[in-house]
């Protein structure tokens, strides 16, 4: 795609939405609820948390007010958008016994909703390519990720405002949207006012843009929108060792630093559940009291789960340690071997939503430093 | 409806305990009509006085032995059951009657009672595991219906029952709530504590509080210190573990 960028304003971006909604997507991006940007159903543009920022630490979340009015000035918030492509629980087949004692299967393949996802960060847009390439390629494929992600157009929205615990541009990535979306949007505000820089990157995203008010972007709101993203660039809160991390990782299955960071760890799971290419599923089947009626469920499960590793006479992974281990070395090293890309985007999630504030970074660099002592 | 004769017979039994837990079964108003058709009721004091000698195919057992005579009885309602489950804190950890485990009961009994030499009482409160064999422990202050329904289901199919033993973090996750202690600096027991509410308390902006005890895998000692962070001063972190599975969270503080 090769069309002109073009300028919409606050008003442009409202009439986007509606034209979406009036096109029967099922609108979803960021909004204020419950103390927290939280990703949710949109039914105006207004409702897009605009004036509202936050403050990142790891352990810690804050929600809190902005001067600019901007809309997508904020990062790491509890959910990705995995919640609704890949969603926590979701049925699979029911089977029923019929009245001649046989057993019938239906199979439950419900019309995806065409979801419009408004505001996708540039570490989310390469989170859902992960997830693309682990639930849509090779012998596992998921069927009802595939139908839910054919249908979902991508709006996404550059980072100009990274937060403490993000660390994108140490994992490969950056403030600048891939390609990979319909539409890309670059927010700025300053004494000319508050508009957002589009791009379209597909035919439906270019029909789309004909159809709000807009205006051409001029060469000086283009090199606005792109030094405040370059700026973005140096503003990353953390960054990741620059070493090689698969080799790390297989340098350090016997470390030390997995004890340490086994006490400080809660096995509670909120790292892998709030990480945008987590796709760990278990599935449960549930029969009702007559047993005439039984269903097969797929819910989000985890490595820190016991029960995920559980074999005949119990579970493999029963340290904190091996837990812990099992999913940092998964994430950054044999993600590698299956799926030859990194699990790790950088979005910085594990490190603000977990409770006791562990950081993956820091981690890591432990780590590297504990070989460095034994090398010498 | 299965044949009147050939039905399990389903039997409900109460130690100490407050009713709650098979109140729950009454609660079921949905299924009950459903369980009705699966089971004969045998023995639900608190639904029926007509009540049928065993043995049970299944026994749900609330409360906890605080008495010599209830240490008796339980010994009675096991040799009479196939499968006996234990339904909520008190059955399955002694319940908040079990902070007497950590005093002194002749006190109790001097400071509360007008006579007490009526009153009749061991020093401890146990949980029913501590007694006889237990074929499974349903959590919960009180317990969850649908956790109720599943569990009976399952014996009913002999299958295990679908209870995760994980942590109430990833109920909240998967229903999308917000975490209240990393978004709004609020206390929370939930990392710790077993899942089976559906994360309610953390839904309505309260931190959890321990009601289905300890999860299959609790580290206390990186907890208490969020706590802290949190504004709980050292007895109030003391008090916030010692409810309804009081012996429960003592006995994961001293491992």
């Amino acid at each position: 795609m090769n069309s002109a960028p073009a300028v919409l304003d606050r008003d442009g971006l409202s009439a986007l939405v509606k034209v979406l909604v009036a096109d029967g997507r099922t609108v979803v991006g960021p909004t204020v609820r419950d103390g927290a940007i939280v990703l949710a159903e949109l039914t105006s543009g207004d409702a897009l948390p605009y004036g509202w920022g936050v403050e990142l630490e790891a352990g810690r979340y804050r929600l809190v007010a902005r001067e600019d009015g901007a809309a997508f000035a904020h990062s790491a918030g509890p959910q990705s958008w995995k919640n609704f492509l890949h969603p926590s629980r979701e049925r699979l087949w029911s089977a029923d016994r019929t009245a001649e004692g046989e057993v019938s299967f239906t199979a439950h393949e419900p019309v995806a909703p065409s979801y419009a996802f408004l505001g996708v960060r540039p570490c989310d847009l390469r989170a859902i390519a992960v997830q693309d390439r682990v639930l849509t390629g090779g012998r596992y494929a998921d069927d009802g990720y595939g139908r839910r992600r054919r249908g979902a157009l991508l709006i996404a929205a550059d980072c100009t405002e990274p937060g403490a615990t993000c660390f994108c541009v140490s994992m490969g990535g950056g403030p600048s949207a891939d390609p990979g979306y319909d539409l890309a949007l670059t927010e700025v505000v300053d004494e000319e006012g508050h508009r957002f820089l589009v791009r379209a990157g597909s035919e439906e995203g270019a029909r789309l843009l004909e159809q709000v008010p807009h205006r051409d972007a001029d060469t000086v709101m283009e090199s606005t929108a792109r030094s405040s993203v370059d700026a973005a660039r140096d503003r990353m809160g953390r960054s990741m060792p620059p070493v090689g991390l698969r080799e790390l990782m297989g340098a350090s299955l016997d470390a030390e630093r997995w004890n340490d960071v086994a006490e400080r760890c809660l096995t509670c799971g909120n790292c892998t559940m709030v990480c945008p290419t987590c796709f760990c599923t278990t599935t449960e089947e549930v029969t009702d009291l007559t047993g005439d009626h039984t269903e097969r469920w797929q819910r989000w499960d985890s490595c820190f789960d016991l029960d995920f590793s559980y074999l005949h006479g119990g579970s493999v992974r029963r340290s904190p340690r091996s837990r812990y281990r099992q999913w940092l070395t998964h994430k950054l090293s044999t993600w590698h071997d299956q799926f030859d890309t990194s699990g790790c985007v950088g979005c910085g999630r594990c490190i603000a939503w977990c409770p006791a504030g562990i950081d993956i970074t820091e981690e890591v660099a432990a780590l590297d430093a504990e070989r460095g002592t034994e090398a010498h | 409806m299965a044949d009147v004769k050939t039905r399990p017979r389903l039997a409900v039994f109460k130690l100490a305990s407050c009713d709650g837990c098979q109140l729950t079964l009454l609660d079921c108003e949905d299924e009950l009509l459903a369980l009705a058709g699966e089971v004969d009721i045998s023995h639900f004091l608190e639904a029926s006085s007509a009540v049928a000698p065993g043995p049970y195919d299944l026994s749900l057992v609330e409360g906890s032995i605080t008495t010599a005579a209830d240490a008796e009885r339980i010994q009675a309602i096991r040799a009479a059951s196939r499968h006996l489950v234990t339904i909520g804190a008190c059955a399955t950890a002694g319940g908040i009657q079990a902070l007497r485990n950590f005093a002194d009961v002749d006190e109790f009994r001097r400071t509360v009672y007008a006579h007490p030499e009526y009153i009749s009482t061991l020093a401890t409160s146990t949980p029913v595991s501590a007694h006889v064999d237990v074929d499974f422990e349903l959590r919960g202050c009180p317990i969850d219906r649908r956790q109720l329904i599943e569990v009976i289901t399952a014996f009913l199919a002999g299958r295990k029952p679908d209870v995760p033993d994980h942590s109430v973090c990833f109920e909240c996750k998967r229903r999308g709530t917000v975490c209240v202690t990393v978004a709004h600096g609020t206390p929370c027991l939930g990392p710790v504590t077993h899942a089976g509410c559906g994360a309610l308390c953390p839904a309505y902006h309260r931190g959890c509080f321990g009601c289905f005890g300890p999860s299959g895998s609790v580290n206390l000692p990186a907890l208490i210190p969020l706590l802290r962070r949190d504004g709980l001063d050292e007895d109030a972190v003391g008090r916030f573990l010692h409810t309804f599975n009081t012996a429960a969270f003592d006995e994961e503080l001293g491992k």
